[in-house]
């Protein structure tokens, strides 16, 4: 039989309409590879497997008992996935990679979440990340790191970096990401695979455990344009218990089509070709660019100037967001209680001790920009700038239809190769901040692999609300290509 | 921009952190050279632009106001580390 594990994610509906593979054959075929090279890669925090095979009998036996009364069956029925551990999944723990929700167990599911479940998927297990999203390697995670299937010595990126390792890895077809600064762009980088930050505001965030309120969205790593816009697509929309969801349509697939992108303007913001890129992504970016050219999409040169300050605004808003977000973990309701004293002492105790290095310094880096004396100078100023970078976008919107640059300046790098230098590592973001700060959708997508092997990931920007755009220039592009076909060898 | 000991440890109780005495210094020496960095933002003049908070045109939905299921007793205690009576339990707040 064909190995399903490779299967994309309409090949797996298909031979499951057919009945051809039931979803418990499908998903122990991803449980039997996640069982023989998990050790290496450590992609997941939490696996179910005995969860996801009940999961998968009830799929079959849905999937009959609709076939005999001859109605529908729910879009995605027995298809396995995997969910980044900052999103709740009602019954299984929710770790956000830190020690003090070790044993926090959900009692209801994320919105995102409760979607795909009722478009019948079957969830293998909750995949590592940076503590609370924090970070750009999955090195800030209390439960290990990652390893980059392409390279184990190497970080998937970060912070969905056990979703783009798990997909990368063929663990799963498909896994949720959260995208604050870059989290599923720049994994979806690291690991070769196609990653959708969508628009602020187009998945709804309840039960993303949050982090950047203004900046947190839930998108999708997937092995292609196509089946990313599929889980994107059953996520995507209003939802009551979010204030800030849209209402604005999703449209329809793209990516079925045969998608022509001839008389789509791109723009190339010259901000993102900077000294210090790694020749070989730029190469490799540029060729993606020229090859939209030859298919008839307009490359026009823009300038986005404020560029530069993406980094101080991001690591000012972020944290100040993040430090109101996480006086939640107070030791009383739920997480990690260390308790030697009065009240003061407890929260004092079980903070210092159940957060990690790098979530204590955006705290710490937070609380002052917010504090008494430095919030005009630190967080109003970063936010007045926010403003000039959303102007630089909403401009060259009037121009081009979307923008193509490099997702991160360098392909993945050593595990440790940043030591202990948060700014360097903060560094790894300054071309995904941006649209974080804008609101802006964006897509990642592998367009080449360096010397080492390693695979280069482009993304596209676009305007509010238009992911269909962005799907509509990844598949065209897949469509002509194979680099999103490569595979890494375990 | 170099951050004191005291304000590291002003900052710290703020933020209800115990940081060790390492920890303390290690951050002291970060938060600065990422204060150093930030501080590039200073040189924009920005007194006529308006600040963004949320990216999105602000809104707000009103629906009726129907009460509606939320989580029972038992669920919202689940995860908690110490109840009594079916209540949050915590430590003394006054001696």
């Amino acid at each position: 039989m064909a190995d399903l594990t490779a299967f994309s994610i309409q090949e797996c509906i298909t031979t499951l309409d057919q009945g051809n593979v039931s979803s418990v054959e499908l998903t122990s075929a991803f449980l039997d590879r996640i069982l023989q090279y998990e050790p290496q890669i450590h992609a997941f925090i939490t696996l179910t497997p005995e969860k996801a095979l009940e999961q998968a009998k009830e799929a079959d036996q849905k999937r009959s008992a609709l076939r005999k009364t001859g109605q529908d069956v729910p879009t995605l029925l027995g298809l396995p996935l995997a969910v980044k551990d900052v999103l709740c999944l009602a019954g299984t723990r929710a770790t956000c990679g830190s020690k003090i929700l070790e044993n926090f167990v959900p009692p209801f599911n994320a919105t995102a979440v409760q979607r795909l479940l009722d478009a019948g998927v079957v969830v293998l297990g909750k995949t590592n990340t940076d503590e609370f999203a924090m970070g750009s390697s999955t090195e800030n995670s209390a439960y290990g790191v990652t390893h980059n299937p392409w390279d184990l010595s190497r970080v998937p990126g970060g912070s969905s970096g056990g979703s783009a390792a798990a997909a990368a890895a063929m663990f799963t077809p498909a896994a949720l990401g959260t995208d604050t600064g870059g989290s599923v762009r720049q994994p979806a980088s690291f690991c070769g695979v196609t990653g959708i930050k969508p628009t602020y505001g187009r998945v709804s965030r309840y039960g993303l455990i949050a982090y950047g309120s203004s900046l947190d969205s839930v998108g999708v790593l997937a092995r292609s344009a196509e089946d990313a816009e599929v889980i994107f697509r059953l996520m995507a929309g209003f939802d009551e218990r979010d204030a800030t969801t849209i209402d604005v349509p999703v449209s329809s697939a793209v990516c079925k089509e045969d998608t022509p992108v001839k008389g789509l303007r791109i723009g190339v913001p010259k901000e993102y070709f900077i000294a210090g890129i790694q020749p070989a992504v730029e190469a490799a970016v540029r060729q993606a660019i020229s090859a939209y050219e030859s298919m008839g999409a307009e490359i026009v040169e823009i300038s986005l100037p404020h560029t530069e300050y993406a980094l101080p605004v991001y690591y000012l808003i972020a944290p100040a967001e993040a430090s109101a977000n996480l006086a939640r973990y107070d030791g009383v309701r739920y997480g990690l209680r260390a308790e030697d004293g009065g009240m003061i002492d407890m929260f004092l105790q079980s903070r210092g001790k159940g957060f990690g290095s790098e979530v204590k310094r955006r705290i710490m880096l937070g609380t002052y920009a917010l504090s008494a004396g430095y919030y005009d100078a630190y967080y109003g100023q970063a936010q007045k700038v926010r403003t000039l970078i959303k102007s630089d976008f909403e401009c060259a919107f009037e121009q081009v239809d979307a923008i193509a640059a490099p997702v991160a300046p360098t392909t993945a790098f050593k595990i440790g190769g940043h030591g202990d230098d948060p700014l360097a590592m903060y560094l790894e973001d300054v071309f995904t901040l941006p649209a974080n700060l804008a609101g802006v959708p964006g897509l990642a997508f592998p367009v080449g692999y360096d010397g080492d092997g390693l695979p280069i990931g482009m993304q596209l920007m676009g305007r509010h609300y238009d992911e269909a755009t962005l799907f509509r220039l990844a598949h065209a592009y897949q469509m002509a290509t194979d680099w999103y076909l490569r595979r890494p060898v375990l | 921009m170099t951050l004191s000991r005291e304000e590291v440890e002003h900052i710290a109780l703020l933020a209800r952190l115990e940081l060790s005495e390492e920890e303390k210094t290690r951050y002291q020496q970060q938060l600065s050279a990422i204060l150093d960095h930030i501080a590039q933002l200073q040189a924009l003049e920005t007194s006529h632009i308006q600040p963004t908070s949320g990216v999105l045109p602000p809104s707000t939905r009103l629906r009726s106001d129907e009460p509606n299921e939320g989580l029972s007793r038992e669920q919202a205690l689940e995860n908690a580390p110490d109840v009594e009576n079916r209540q949050f339990r915590v430590p003394p707040v006054l001696e």
